[in-house]
């Protein structure tokens, strides 16, 4: 740890909400994360898919995704690098209903973006009403800084597993780190057990 | 304020690099793996607002290096450097 | 450019303790900090240091910032500006007091430097705080007596937040060799005949001569550096010869 600056407190509030997990601040901006330059996909190119072992098992166009049955839903989303946000306004296509009719016995998936991020997850933690593919934030479309045209939402993690830019799904057998997991983040990655990197 | 405010350059890695390599790391030249263009790390482009550090090219945006710093450990990949030519004294 | 390889650091960088001498307003929002570093094995104009505050609980917030001293031994000033939201520079410019200490490490950088040694002349582009870099080197050119030419291009606001504005008059009054030319963003004073609007190419080339041998350094906001930096090229510089540091997002 670091030597302690006399009257340092930084701009943190005091969680009132029991809300908050451990080691996490509230904030009340939706700060902008990026590992690189912000895809810019029209709806007419955009596509969302499905594949497992190379073969593609489901698509949708963009207008395809916008004729599914989508819910608004009211999420806090917490941020490995210490933010959380309570009761954001998300609007999406629950991953239950992009599964529905998929048939595998994978039990992991790799969720992959415009850009080439890619994040992996349990196929449990993106079923049963934990996961969507969101286009909307906030009563808004969402903004291409914070993933739009669509981005994976699973609020339950840390949030650098809610994808930005969200293009498919790859079903997996085994469990593969994806863009940060390689590189020390914890392959799971529950803000309430604090699992922010290998080993915790 | 978008991603383009938050691109920086390889400037701002000297401090966290500056923990691994004991030499200046920003005038180290890196080989795009990608495209093969040779350039300083403080000519990089650098995004650090994220769970870790990014460098890309800036000639053809491929990832060069990443850097993840936790308390006690440091991630480091340079899967996207093909070559690092390091400044040593004479 | 030639790099002086026995300044290079042998040994990574680690924390040093620096102790607050005293704080020097400079602009209404921007203070300079005289620190003593015990430790400090020296650097080169353009270098930055890493600062790093830790409150009781352990939270953290580390940050950047240029060091406005050329070359000297223990006592080092950064000049900061005091962002509007910012978390570390309004405790830097409004809560410390001579005597308290916090972290720091550095010298970092050697891709943005500038001693003499590379030759000249010297361009400078700088916006806003940017102009700390900027500022070390032409501090070392003074304190060493170089002669090469050298030019300042400083976008500020207003003129009230042109930093060392008294410091760059004397300089510019005092050598020939060296120019000084102000834009002013915002709002300009009566009987104001410099120049009133964000750099752009056309007042670039009316700055600059232009290429040749000339080595240029621009630093400050991310978007001022990639107008600045493109700028530059379009008229002629060799784009290795423009060297560039960005701060991220403007404060304002």
């Amino acid at each position: 740890m670091g030597f302690i600056t006399r009257g340092f407190r930084g701009k943190r509030e005091t969680d009132e909400s029991g809300r908050i997990p451990p080691g996490q601040y509230e904030t009340h901006d939706f700060p902008v994360l990026s590992a690189g330059p912000t895809p810019h996909t029209s709806p007419e190119t955009w596509s969302f898919t499905i594949a497992e072992g190379g073969e593609e098992l489901a698509r949708w166009s963009w207008d395809e995704l916008r004729a599914l049955p989508s819910e608004t839903i009211t999420k806090d989303i917490h941020c490995v690098t210490k933010w959380s946000k309570l009761d954001t306004e998300w609007e999406g296509v629950s991953v239950d209903t992009l599964l529905d009719g998929v048939e595998s016995d994978a039990a992991y998936v790799m969720a992959w973006s415009d850009g080439g991020y890619t994040t992996n997850l349990p196929l449990e933690d993106v079923t049963g009403g934990k996961a969507w593919v969101a286009f909307g934030y906030d009563g808004e479309p969402l903004d291409p800084e914070h993933g739009g045209p669509a981005r994976l939402l699973v609020p339950h993690l840390y949030f650098w597993k809610s994808a930005k830019w969200v293009r498919g799904l790859r079903l997996m057998d085994e469990d593969e780190p994806g863009f940060w997991e390689s590189l020390g983040y914890h392959l799971y990655g529950d803000p309430w057990r604090e699992q922010r990197y290998w080993g915790d | 304020m978008d991603t383009a405010d938050l691109m920086l350059d390889g400037n701002a890695l000297g401090g966290a690099l500056g923990e691994v390599f004991v030499a200046e790391i920003t005038v180290a030249r890196s080989t795009c793996g990608s495209c093969g263009a040779v350039r300083e790390i403080g000519a990089l482009v650098v995004y650090t607002q994220a769970p870790g550090s990014v460098a890309r090219c800036p000639d053809c945006d491929a990832v060069l290096l990443r850097v993840v710093r936790a308390e006690g450990r440091i991630w480091l990949e340079l899967q996207g450097v093909s070559c690092l030519e390091l400044r040593a004294p004479a | 450019m030639k790099i002086d390889p026995a300044i290079i650091p042998l040994g990574a960088l680690r924390w040093l303790l620096a102790e607050v001498v005293e704080l020097v307003p400079e602009t209404p929002r921007v203070t300079s900090l005289v620190l003593d570093v015990p430790g400090w094995a020296g650097h080169r104009p353009g270098q930055h240091v890493d600062v790093r505050l830790t409150a009781e609980d352990g939270y953290q917030a580390q940050r950047s910032y240029s060091i406005a001293t050329p070359a000297d031994a223990e006592r080092l000033v950064l000049t900061v500006e005091e962002l509007d939201d910012g978390e570390v520079s309004p405790f830097l410019t409004e809560e410390l007091g001579a005597g308290d200490r916090f972290e720091l490490r550095g010298p970092i950088g050697g891709h943005f430097v500038w001693d003499g040694s590379a030759g000249g002349p010297l361009h400078l582009v700088g916006g806003g705080s940017g102009v700390v870099p900027l500022m070390a080197m032409l501090r070392h050119r003074a304190a060493a007596g170089l002669d090469v030419p050298a030019t300042l291009l400083y976008s500020s606001r207003t003129l009230e937040d042109v930093i060392y504005r008294e410091e760059l008059d004397a300089l510019a009054r005092a050598d020939p060799a060296f120019r000084v030319v102000h834009t002013l963003t915002r709002a300009q004073p009566e009987a104001w005949d410099g120049y009133a609007r964000r750099i752009d190419g056309e007042m670039l080339a009316e700055v600059f001569e232009g290429g040749g041998e000339a080595n240029a350094f621009v630093c400050g906001p991310t978007r001022f550096v990639e107008v600045a930096a493109d700028g530059l090229v379009a008229i002629g510089y060799e784009p290795g010869s423009v060297r560039t540091e960005r701060f991220g997002p403007s404060g304002a």
